[in-house]
């Protein structure tokens, strides 16, 4: 019985392969002179199809097997079983453990090639968007899928204000995440009202109109072309480039004496994204404690009951998306500083489903397994980049597996626990 | 202290209340009761303003409610254990009642957590346990705990009996009589008319949406009607 229901299953999923990668894979169209024809591919990939599909129907006929023999993986992880450790002593050795990080993170980018420095800053640019996407998603519970469009428009906010009123970056990185944070509000206020699918559908919709609207406003965004000549940041009004750009400011490798060398602005940039993540991580977590954050958890938890204690949803809910969105204009800013160049194109759908991978592989609501998360998933790409086109299907593959192996995420949250009537 | 009336509420185009009329005093139990589907949790949520009366008028203590958001309603002296318990499940007892508190001063939620210890030692005993992971009994009286956090004059109750074993609904009973000593106002439903009329001053009977009898408890304990259908003949 099992067996033919297995076998049924099987031989359907191989041919959905085969319906979906013939066409695909199979012809092709060709430009011949001005004609354009339809030609089948060559031998090879035929055989690749047929190999693929049959590879498809014996995991689904063995997939029970496979996937216990994968979910038996769970015991290779040393952790997996453990105990979990009383409330102080995690608390503390959590503390300890970051501060170690931060620490580290300071001193590191001095020993290390400019290219690891640049990748490291997109890395906490990452981090600050994950762990902002978390509040919205993992502790209030509101899946968002436009998530980029606040980060567009920090990026956008910093380089038009630079562009047409020369404001700098010190400037800019306020009204970036203010502005960024009102967009949130506006849009928050008639959606917030929609749950679940409907939300996540409408939140997509808006980070679409966003990036549509950037790139057809050409007038003022330059349009699919971009704006170029972001300035970068200054460090009490010394310039990090050769030659100093704007009056009234000195270059910083004059004022301390020193060769001019490219790698101190990259430095600087990593440092500066390294103080806005460990900034962002700080009031987060402090958020989490006050009742803000226990608002969050309890209409996450169970919105009628925590409506029968007087909680406004759009209230709560307005205030996630709001301070989501700050965290996103924040991110934003140092993105634009950091590429010196932006287009439409770094605001895609993809960029808001990585955020929320990050969000989802870290363990919903937990900070140090999103920042875990971020690191890996900027970084295994950027190692996987020989494989080229297969970057993608690889990265795919790695979150497919960690959700068989570890669906709670990397380091799911644990919360922490209010006591009162303890002595106090 | 309440008053509904002529009150209909809608669920898109369809009537669920047709003009519902219901007073509870000051220092009253009153209990409502009728079968699956009567209406009575739409009742309680009408008033909570979730949804919205469509016409008629809600009074609280004086202050007209009917249009006023369900966040302004619940934050005026009323609270609601509502149907189903619906504590949350992650999180302990003790931040259940933290959370029930949440207007409430730190001090003020201290006391709070200590008198509802006092009404439920066996809340105590389980401070640090995952509400989710207690019995149902154990559920209801963290929702009625967590109710009294907001040190409300009136509670309303939906079905706390639901579900539960004649012991414990026995023992959520006793504790609904408690209320009245605390001098909390108590508007109850339930569809196990049996105790909750013995407890009431006086009781409400609703079917499909309109009030059909209204009497002293005693009065509708009594009456053959009641009787006949809902205690069992
Ligand atoms: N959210 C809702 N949407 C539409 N109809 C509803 C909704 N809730 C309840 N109803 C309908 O309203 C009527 C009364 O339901 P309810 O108040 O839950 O009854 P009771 O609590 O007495 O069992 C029922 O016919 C029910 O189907
Ligand atoms: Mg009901």
């Amino acid at each position: 019985m099992v067996a033919a229901h297995n076998l049924k299953h099987a031989l359907f999923c191989a041919v959905i392969t085969l319906v979906i990668s013939w066409p695909i894979m199979g012809l092709k169209l060709e430009a011949v002179g001005t004609q354009i024809t339809l030609q089948g591919a060559d031998p090879f990939t035929w055989i690749a199809i047929g190999v693929a599909a049959l590879a498809v129907f014996l995991f689904q006929l063995f997939r029970e097997a496979i996937l216990g023999r994968l979910g038996m993986l769970k015991s290779l992880n040393p952790m997996a079983d453990r105990k979990p450790m009383p409330q102080e002593k995690r608390l503390k050795l959590e503390s300890i453990g970051l501060t170690l990080l931060i620490v580290l993170a300071l001193i590191w980018p001095f020993f290390v090639s400019r290219g690891s420095v640049d990748l490291a800053t997109l890395v906490l640019i990452y981090i600050m968007l994950a762990l902002g996407l978390n509040v919205v998603v993992g502790l209030a519970g509101l899946l968002d899928l436009g998530y980029v469009a606040f980060y567009a428009v920090g990026a956008y906010t910093f380089a038009l204000l630079s562009q047409y009123w020369g404001i700098s970056f010190w400037m800019a990185l306020p009204i970036g995440a203010l502005l960024a944070a009102l967009f949130g509000l506006v849009l928050g206020f008639p959606v917030l009202r929609l749950r679940g699918d409907y939300l996540a559908i409408v939140t997509l919709g808006f980070g679409e109109i966003i990036r549509i609207l950037l790139n057809n406003w050409t007038n003022v965004t330059g349009g699919p072309n971009g704006i170029g000549g972001i300035p970068d940041p200054t460090l009490f009004g010394m310039e990090f480039g050769r030659r100093v750009k704007e009056e009234g400011n000195v270059s910083f490798h004059e004022t301390f004496g020193i060769a001019y060398s490219g790698e101190h602005k990259v430095i600087f940039l990593y440092l500066i994204a390294l103080v806005l993540a460990v900034f962002t991580g700080l009031v987060i977590r402090r958020l989490m404690r006050m009742p803000v954050g226990r608002a969050w958890e309890a209409l996450r938890e169970d919105e009628i009951a925590a409506r029968s204690l007087g909680l406004s949803r759009t209230g709560v809910k307005l205030s996630a998306f709001t301070i989501g969105a700050f965290f996103a204009g924040f991110a934003g800013t140092v993105f634009a500083s950091k590429q010196g160049f932006i287009s439409p194109e770094s605001f895609v759908f993809l960029e808001s489903a990585i955020i929320l991978a990050i969000v989802v592989l870290g363990g919903m609501g937990s900070q140090m397994g999103v920042i875990l998360a971020a690191i890996a998933v900027t970084i295994l790409p950027e190692l996987a980049r020989e494989f080229s086109e297969y970057r993608m299907l690889i990265f795919g593959a790695a979150m497919v597996l960690m959700m068989v192996w570890r669906p709670q995420g990397l380091l799911p949250m644990r919360r922490r626990q209010i006591k009162l009537s303890t002595g106090e | 202290m309440l008053l509904l009336e002529d009150v209909h509420t809608h669920y898109g185009k369809i009537e669920a209340l047709h003009g519902v009329t219901v007073e509870v005093k000051q220092g009253e139990i009153v209990s409502l009761i009728g079968a699956n589907g009567a209406g009575k949790t739409t009742l309680l949520m009408t008033v909570c303003g979730n949804p919205q009366a469509s016409s008629g008028r809600i009074v609280l203590e004086g202050r007209d409610i009917t249009r006023l958001p369900t966040s302004d309603i619940m934050r005026s002296g009323i609270a609601i254990v509502p149907e189903g318990r619906r504590v949350f499940s992650g999180l302990t007892v003790e931040e259940n009642l933290h959370m029930g508190g949440f207007f409430n001063t730190k001090s003020e939620i201290r006391k709070g957590i200590e008198h509802v210890y006092e009404l439920f030692p066996r809340l105590k005993e389980r401070e640090h346990q995952r509400a989710g992971t207690m019995s149902g009994g154990e559920q209801q009286m963290l929702a009625i705990g967590r109710a009294l956090m907001s040190k409300p004059r009136m509670m309303i109750l939906d079905e706390p009996s639901l579900g539960l074993a004649p012991l414990v609904i026995k023992q959520i009973f006793e504790i609904i009589g408690q209320l009245r000593e605390e001098g909390i106002t108590v508007f109850l439903v339930e569809q196990n008319a049996h105790q909750a009329l013995r407890l009431a001053d006086r009781g409400y009977v609703l079917e499909t949406g309109r009030i059909r009898l209204q009497d002293t408890g005693e009065n509708l304990l009594a009456n053959p009607d009641v009787q006949n259908a809902y205690l069992g003949g």
